[in-house]
């Protein structure tokens, strides 16, 4: 069976920084990471594939430099990853991006064999938007699955697959039909560490990289900022508020006398708020 | 890309000429999430920031409700009237019973392309996430995720503001030339708006065109979550979270006793979630639960943006922290400059005391 | 699959290991490099030196594409005290060369585009593989690796240890002893953003221009030690290190020094307004000639800082650590031209080929200098507060004659240290640098 998982290279988020006085990113010395929500999904199908038999192709779109994810994926055990990487794909949405995605996907399948499951990750951490997935999903016409806890059964010669998926308020246990669309919850699984002839073959494997052409995109208004919708008129930092907080005092105060004056103050502050405070607190 | 946010160049400084076909689009939707009966909140809060859109462009505010049939509906039809909707577009059908991607999609598109709505809201819920992607692809429209605020302007078009980079910075996003404009909104981010008891709007009943013949995905169980296992951080009225300055997991007790005192619910800072010291599901923050408490209380934390986008919300914000430099007092309202591990159980036996003697009083 | 062997196993993925595996790659050898950090670099923050004459004897045209910081212009090296430096500035127009001698440069980014270039040279080059193991045949010679990732062992003629200052691969086999106290400086390291045009107009800077210094004096407390403030081009480095010997003996927090390090009068507005992003501690083998372990042996040698090579006086590291891997590189594969095996004897030729270099020139000229200063607190303590002395008294007018104050210096001088004393220490000092 043949598995496709989208993987995307993001910036390690918790090292992004905004420069205090300018208001500009500083990019310097921020290193990338495959977005931590793929890795749950390529765990999954790697699971699927050493159970079931067949390849795992990994997927990116992005700059030639994410190919240090793809080859990364390889180490973990994938088989074979594609790097779709184009200026015409500079600026795309996630609807511009789930086309371009797609089409890849379409030209993957002709090459090496119609995939019956695609993963992504349930979200990325650099856009949070969490519509990609959908977006490919629907492009291709497969059934769309997202926050998948679990993949209880696939078979592959009737094309059924039982899976449970996180709802509003609980889980759905849910039967549908192959090829589907995956997004993976996060917490399902731990990524694998890949064996020596892994990483071995994951450092010497030549990444298949795709331009727009290659991957069979042969219009591309549907790409980069000229194929997405949206469009980015500002970027700015958030406002300070116009106070800071009023400091209580504790010089030369006890911790249980500092505690009373924090209580005093949530009381001249929101006096209602106080009083219910209590009450809850007495159990009414 | 809604997502990695660039200021765009010439593009965005363009003059909207919106297509033809586009023009008859009018009027603000919401799409009013209906989990097994109940009215998601978020949707309430969407109707509520929906109204003052649709004020602002002289259109009308509808709810879009689906379901398998209209006698479970008429609460959610209600709610939406109550909280702001002109009317509501009711659309039935037994495949449309529980949520499905594909019958919902299917029931939307088939929605929009009937009565053409301007504006398109969903919630970001797991529901809402899963549906907003879908629908936005096959209409091939723009969809800004998350959104912070929203505005229409000058130009009559949506102007929907969102954290970028990780939180650090917020951007503002058009969809200048593609109909319905559609964005998503996490719960609490918006304020609930006070309901109109008894007021009514329109009741716009739809029969969406759907098979479960064509449908290949089966529900087989529905297993709700017990409440246990909810953290109830997103509503509650008192919240306590403990961050970093707590040093130790074991210390995170400290920030359970106060909210047990408090009958609150307690959370914690991104950072105790990537050291193992809590479950996801208590972090709040941008990438966790937006909380808009009456009380917060935050101790140890050091209050990075990220944070504060999913706190400003409270009406009173207590910090304690022992760096004054902390950028968690630029916008909390009260403080203290004190180590929260002592200061904790102090607070703790203060509210305690309080407690025994409002019991003798009352 | 029948288990490859490769020409040579390269354990660690910084300047030294990577000239090593580089230059074997560029002579056709099969080469294997191991690095234990997610990427090459990546346990490596903080900012630093690049000497160019080191790095242009292996890749003569790394000025195209390799990420350097500021080529530097201008070096000041100060004696401090508690309020004040007392210093030299040079500053020339004649660093503005075309191929400029040196560069700060940013590890993390450098090491990442190092690896490149050996991974382009046709080394293979595994990450987050770390070696757990020598293995070794019935007589000892060593002839591969064990690594954490299960799969079997990893075989190779020869085994190149540049695995660092306190690697254990070659602690564990015995083949080097551990670090000792006084032989290993810690050095602990900062990043502060500003933004370029605060950064040039800080420090006098156009383009890629960048500023050194480095500082000396009251700042260590009395223990051996230097700081450093380096330009980048939207960041500043800054670190202080010392034996970590005496870190130990005096009791003071590394990171304590740094801060007050950093608010210096000399310091602080040279950083202020700016944001602490990265910070880093490392280990720095300052014992100089007379700590150099073993170095090669049946089917292994150690390069770089493995191999102790850093001249602590002139605050050199990586040119050492480049070259000695660049020297490692060359006999391997002469030895493999002349196909003769890679046996302790064949692999002395690596000795016999630095100790004609500058590296072990430079490292046994310096050879006392760390046992003088651990002996003589005082020189990095008494001078710098008799140097700012001396030039408080003879700058400031206040209506004392210039004789007067000419004697006012020498006199403290005497008072402080004794003319003998004083003898005695430019005499040490002179015989430790001949």
């Amino acid at each position: 069976m043949h598995i496709v998982v989208c993987i995307k290279q993001v910036p390690d988020s918790a090292q992004i920084r905004v420069h205090p006085v300018t208001n500009t990113i500083m990019r310097q010395g921020v290193p990338t990471i495959i977005n931590p929500y793929d890795l749950f999904a390529l765990e999954e199908a790697l699971r699927l594939r050493d159970q079931l038999g067949g390849e795992v192709t990994v997927l990116t779109m992005g700059p030639p430099m994410a190919e240090d994810s793809l080859r990364k994926a390889l180490t973990f055990g994938a088989d074979r990853a594609v790097l779709l990487t184009d200026r015409f794909f500079a600026g795309s949405d996630t609807l511009a991006t789930s086309f371009a995605l797609a089409q890849a996907i379409r030209r993957i399948g002709e090459t090496w064999g119609e995939p019956r499951i695609v993963f992504t990750g349930k979200q990325t951490i650099d856009g949070d938007t969490a519509q990609v997935g959908p977006g490919i999903a629907r492009r291709l016409g497969l059934s769309q699955l997202t926050y998948v806890a679990a993949i209880d059964e696939v078979d592959p010669a009737a094309g059924t697959m039982t899976l449970r998926r996180r709802a509003e308020g609980g889980v759905q246990e849910l039967t549908t039909r192959l090829p589907v669309l995956i997004t993976m919850l996060e917490g399902t699984n731990e990524m694998r560490r890949g064996k020596v002839a892994d990483a071995l073959r994951a450092a010497r494997a030549e990444i298949v990289t795709w331009s727009a052409a290659k991957a069979g995109i042969t219009d591309v208004a549907m790409c980069g900022l000229r194929g997405s919708p949206t469009v980015v008129k500002r970027v700015f930092a958030p406002a300070a508020r116009a106070e800071r907080a009023v400091l209580v005092e504790t010089q030369d105060r006890s911790p249980g006398e500092i505690a009373e004056a924090l209580i005093a103050g949530i009381g001249t502050r929101l006096p209602a708020l106080h009083d219910d405070l209590l009450r809850a607190a007495a159990g009414y | 890309m809604s997502g990695t946010a660039r200021p765009a160049s010439g593009r965005a400084g363009m003059k909207k000429e919106l297509p033809e076909h586009f023009r008859a689009y009018r009027h603000v939707w919401v799409f009013v999430e209906v989990e097994h009966g109940a009215v998601h909140p978020v949707s309430l809060e969407l109707l509520g920031e929906g109204r003052k859109l649709a004020d602002k462009l002289g259109a009308e505010l509808a709810g879009v409700v689906l379901g398998g049939e209209e006698r479970g509906l008429r609460d959610a039809v209600t709610a939406a009237w109550e909280h702001g909707a002109d009317l509501v577009y009711l659309g039935t059908d037994p495949v449309l019973d529980q949520y499905r991607n594909e019958p919902y999609t299917r029931a939307m598109t088939q929605l929009v392309n009937t009565y053409k709505p301007e504006i398109l809201l969903l919630g970001a819920t797991v529901l809402g996430r899963d549906l907003a992607g879908a629908i936005a692809t096959t209409l091939l429209t723009g969809l800004t995720a998350d959104c912070t605020e929203l505005a229409i302007d000058d130009e009559r078009s949506l102007a929907a503001t969102r954290p970028t980079f990780g939180g650090s910075l917020l951007c503002t996003i058009h969809t200048l030339n593609f109909r319905p404009q559609m964005a998503t909104v996490r719960p609490r981010v918006m304020a609930m708006p006070r309901p109109e008891p008894g007021r009514v709007g329109r009741l716009v009943p739809f029969r969406p065109e759907l098979r479960e013949e064509d449908i290949v995905t089966k529900v087989l169980r529905y297993l709700p979550d017990r409440d246990s296992d909810k953290a109830q951080l997103a509503y509650a009225d008192v919240v306590v979270a403990g961050g970093m300055g707590l040093r130790s997991a074991e210390n995170l007790q400290l920030v359970r006793n106060l909210a047990a005192v408090l009958r609150g619910e307690w959370g914690g800072s991104r950072p105790l979630v990537q050291k193992g010291w809590m479950t996801a599901d208590r972090q709040i923050g941008q990438t966790g639960k937006t909380i808009r408490p009456r009380l917060y209380i935050a101790a140890g934390i050091s209050g990075a943006i990220q944070h504060r986008v999913g706190v400003e919300g409270a009406d009173l914000i207590l910090a304690i922290n022992t760096d004054p430099k902390a950028p968690i007092f630029d916008f909390a309202h009260l403080g203290v400059v004190a180590d929260a591990v002592e200061l904790l159980p102090a607070l703790t036996e203060a509210f305690g005391r309080r407690l025994a003697v409002n019991r003798l009083a009352g | 699959m029948e288990q490859e062997r490769f020409d040579a196993i390269v354990v660690g993925a910084g300047p030294s290991g990577n000239a090593a595996a580089y230059t074997m790659a560029r002579e056709g050898l099969n080469v294997l490099q191991l690095e234990r950090g997610e990427y090459p670099g990546s346990k490596n923050v903080q900012g630093a030196i690049l000497y160019a004459d080191a790095l242009e004897r292996i890749i003569p045209d790394f000025r195209d594409d390799a990420p350097l910081e500021r080529h530097v212009v201008e070096q000041r090296v100060w004696m401090m005290d508690d309020a004040s430096h007392t210093g030299m500035h040079y500053r020339s127009d004649g660093f503005n060369e075309e191929r400029p001698n040196r560069y700060t440069i940013i590890r993390a980014q450098f090491d990442r585009w190092f690896s490149r270039k050996v991974r382009e040279a046709g080394a293979t080059v595994l990450c987050e593989t770390t070696v757990t193991e020598l293995l070794r045949d019935g007589r000892g010679k060593v002839i591969g690796v064990l690594t954490d990732r299960h799969g079997g062992p990893l075989l190779a003629d020869v085994v190149v240890l540049a695995e660092g200052v306190n690697g254990l691969v070659g602690q564990r086999a015995g083949l080097r002893p551990e670090l000792r106290p006084h032989d290993v400086a810690l050095a602990v390291k900062e990043m502060h953003f500003l933004p370029q045009e605060v950064i040039e107009s800080r420090f006098n800077l156009a383009g890629d221009e960048g500023v050194v210094i480095e500082a000396m004096g009251t700042i260590t407390r009395g223990m051996t030690g230097t700081a450093f403030l380096y330009t980048n081009r939207e960041s500043i480095s800054v670190g202080i290190g010392c034996m970590v010997g005496d870190f130990a003996e005096r009791k003071v927090s590394p990171y304590a020094l740094l801060d007050a390090f950093k608010s210096h009068p000399s310091i602080r507005p040279l950083l202020a307004d700016s944001e602490v992003r990265e910070y880093a501690a490392h280990l720095i083998p300052e014992g100089g000639y007379k700590a150099i372990p073993q170095l090669t042996g049946d089917g292994w040698l150690a390069v770089g800082d493995a191999g102790h090579f850093v001249n602590a006086v002139h605050r050199e590291g990586s040119n050492l650590a480049m070259t000695s891997g660049r020297v490692a590189g060359e006999t391997v594969a002469w030895l493999k031209r002349r196909r003769e095996p890679c046996t302790a004897a064949g692999l002395a030729e690596y000795r016999r080929r630095l100790e004609a270099s500058f590296v072990m020139k430079d490292m046994r000229k310096y050879r006392g200098i760390p046992a003088l200063l651990h002996r003589n607190r005082h020189l990095l303590d008494l001078y710098p507060r008799l140097a700012s002395q001396a030039a408080q008294t003879w700058l400031r007018v206040d209506g004392v004659d210039k004789r007067t104050k000419e004697n006012q210096i020498l006199g403290s001088l005497r008072r402080a240290r004794g003319l003998r004393g004083l003898m005695g220490d430019a005499f040490r000092l002179a015989r430790a640098w001949r």
